[in-house]
């Protein structure tokens, strides 16, 4: 065990599954000699040498498909996007090509490609480095998407989507990176894709949500429960494929049910969490489904007003939590 | 040439000059010969209503062919486009094959029944599985091509699409990234004056070729109807790769000689005229003649040839027609790996 942070538990899994297996490499803009905008292949040129951590030219769609193809060889290529919101000329390479590969081959051919791309906002970048895109992927079957929240998760997960064997976005929270210290074990460990966790047993009021929004959750329900609310809180973890008995084993938990994520609301994750929660158990619950997202806006704006007004909060979780368990 | 003892001249073939044997040139006509009956085929069974859909490739099956012959069947990765009949059955995907994806049918090695015809995919063949969205398979070249230089492989890929597709950013990007890092690829552009309806000075206002400058690999043209320049371009870009010289773009000329596909009336922006004009540039009859005057090759051979892929296409539409088609609930299959199903 070692206290680190969620960016040095990103770091640690790439280290230890290109030590591991060499036909794991990592390519992208900035990742070799720099060592990536926000350090996360930090020192791995040296290490592993300028074939396994390629500098890319500066095209998306070509770091996308190039790795699908490196991969439909028998590589397990890492593909960094620097920004997720730098990452839609890859779209089509993602969700037309790595995404179908498997099915429409009949099974011949496969793509163990993992994507990373930093998400999230509270950092300043305004519309086009705070964007969290999860929405733009999740639905297409073929794809599996994960969104960590803590530092452990963050090794587990990504440990597991590099040996997985389809395709993989990895959506790490750059706000989180520094943010996110916490003891991860310096062993070889996975946690599986699929499976949501449980980060705090409660029985007033669920809430259900991903990736950075969960440690204000965190946060808000620890000073409920001194006001006598009892929270728990899911983490899914994996967005796709969402791990759906969780989810309504935590709904009927309580019979209350907030949803929270920085995507915005219309057509996000939440929308189909709340979807299988009113499929499966409608009549357990005892007041209407909450969301609690981003605003519907094209994206955050820089000014720091405005940022702040479409960021969640502890307090902003706070108040839509009490809200719930007084309904 | 050679001259021998008594002085006179004695010619060696081109094709021999090149490398070949006579028994591989005649191996080759017989692919062109397959691969224009099979698309005849097509069409005609389209016609009937026995398949839904086919997109021609006849009048480009010289330099598919060609291709083809200049690659490693057994270390090369192939990436070719959806006219590439000629292509794939010369790196050995048989008509029975072909057929049972025209019927869409279960036992179709390309997809299960599960794409359009055309969409070639066989790992036992190395031929790479793609896509509709035209020249995305161009990075995955890249990419095969950088995972065979990262193992110390002597192995090349080779990658095809049309000259509008030469418009997409994929093939942009794919073709920067090769040059770059210097990788073993081979870009042929098949060049068939036609994108659909659109004529290539509408889609291109200088030369396809030409883009390899700006991408710091040669560009090669070369007349797509000529077999043999087709061999020879496409060899020695396989031996630049294979020496670690790096990416070769080669734009082979050649005249979409069929509609764009099925659902196509070509004479609606194309003349009766200009398309038989080009029938007479077609590069099948070429080869044949060429065949023949090398001594050999003879009519009765031609007979025996045609008669023969004849009745091997005949078979396998009678083999893909009562083949059966795949389960309903097999929609359901392959979205990810069993394996993970079990985690």
């Amino acid at each position: 065990m070692a206290v680190m942070e969620y960016i040095d538990a990103i770091r640690l899994a790439m280290k230890e599954e290109m030590e591991k297996d060499d036909t794991v490499f990592v390519m992208g803009e900035d990742v070799g000699v720099k060592g990536g905008v926000f350090t996360t292949t930090k020192g791995f040129i040296e290490q592993f040498g300028e074939m396994r951590v390629i500098d890319t030219p500066l095209a998306e769609s070509a770091i996308a498909g190039v790795a699908i193809g490196a991969a439909m060889y028998g590589m397990k290529p890492i593909a960094e996007m620097q920004y997720s919101d730098f990452m839609l000329p890859a779209t089509n390479q993602i969700i037309n090509e790595a995404a179908k590969i498997r099915y429409r081959s009949n099974n011949d051919w496969s793509c163990p490609v993992v994507v990373r791309a930093p998400i999230g906002g509270g950092i300043f970048g305004g519309l086009y480095h705070s964007q969290s895109p999860e929405s733009i992927f999740f639905g297409t079957p073929g794809l599996k998407i994960i969104a960590p929240y803590s530092a452990y998760d963050a090794k587990g997960l990504l440990k597991a989507a590099i040996r997985d064997p389809d395709p993989v976005i990895f959506f790490e929270n750059k706000k989180c990176y520094k943010l996110i210290k916490e003891d991860v074990p310096l062993d070889d460990y996975v946690v599986p894709i699929g499976k949501a966790n449980v980060l705090r047993e409660g029985t007033d009021i669920t809430v259900i949500g991903y990736s950075l929004p969960l440690h204000f959750v965190m946060q808000a329900a620890e000073e409920l429960d001194a006001e006598g609310i009892s929270s728990h809180v899911l983490d899914l973890r994996t967005l796709q494929p969402l791990d759906r008995e969780a989810i309504i084993e935590a709904a009927r938990k309580t019979g209350k049910v907030l949803i929270v994520h920085e995507d915005n609301k219309t057509g996000g994750v939440g929308a189909e969490v709340s979807a299988i929660i009113s499929e499966e158990c409608l009549f357990e619950l005892d007041a209407p489904i909450m969301r609690l997202c981003g605003p519907d806006v094209p994206a955050m704006p820089i000014s720091p007003p405005m940022e702040k007004f479409f960021m969640l909060s502890k307090d902003k979780v706070k108040e839509a939590m009490r809200e719930l368990a007084l309904y | 040439m050679n001259v021998n003892v008594k002085g006179t001249v004695k010619s060696t073939t081109k094709h021999e000059q090149l490398g070949l044997s006579h028994e591989q040139v005649k191996e080759m006509y017989r692919y062109m010969v397959l691969a224009r009956k099979f698309d005849e085929r097509c069409l005609l069974l389209q016609r009937a209503g026995k398949i839904n859909f086919h997109v021609s490739g006849i009048g480009q099956e010289t330099a598919q062919v060609a291709a083809a012959f200049a690659l490693n069947k057994e270390k090369d990765y192939f990436l070719p486009y959806y006219r590439d009949y000629g292509f794939v059955m010369s790196v050995g995907m048989t008509p029975r094959e072909l057929m049972l994806s025209a019927f869409a049918k279960a036992e179709d090695p390309n997809s299960g029944g599960r794409q359009m015809p055309g969409h070639f995919s066989s790992k036992r063949l190395r031929i790479v599985t793609g896509s509709s969205p035209v020249t995305t398979q161009a990075p995955h070249a890249v990419g095969f091509a950088l995972a065979a230089k990262m193992q110390k492989k002597d192995s090349v890929s080779f990658v095809t699409f049309g000259e509008g597709s030469s418009n997409q950013g994929d093939f942009h990007e794919g073709s920067n990234f090769a040059g770059v890092l210097k990788l073993p690829v081979i870009f042929m552009v098949e060049n068939n004056q036609y994108a659909i309806s659109i004529p290539v000075h509408r889609q291109v206002s200088g030369k396809v070729v030409d883009r390899a400058l700006g991408y710091g690999f040669p560009g090669v043209r070369v007349d797509g109807n000529d077999a043999l320049e087709v061999y020879r371009v496409v060899k020695e870009a396989r031996e630049r790769a294979v020496r670690g010289e790096g990416p070769t773009l080669i734009e082979a000329m050649m005249y979409r000689l069929s509609p764009h596909s099925t659902s196509d009336n070509d004479l609606a922006y194309r003349t009766k005229e200009e398309v038989e004009e080009n029938w007479k540039k077609d590069g099948l009859p070429k080869f044949k003649q060429y065949l023949m005057d090398c001594g050999l090759w003879s009519e009765a051979e031609d007979e025996a040839l045609v008669a023969e892929v004849t009745q091997q296409i005949k078979e396998a539409i009678e083999y893909a027609d009562k083949a059966p088609y795949p389960k309903p609930e097999d929609t359901l299959l392959h979205v990810y790996a069993e394996s993970a199903k079990e985690d």
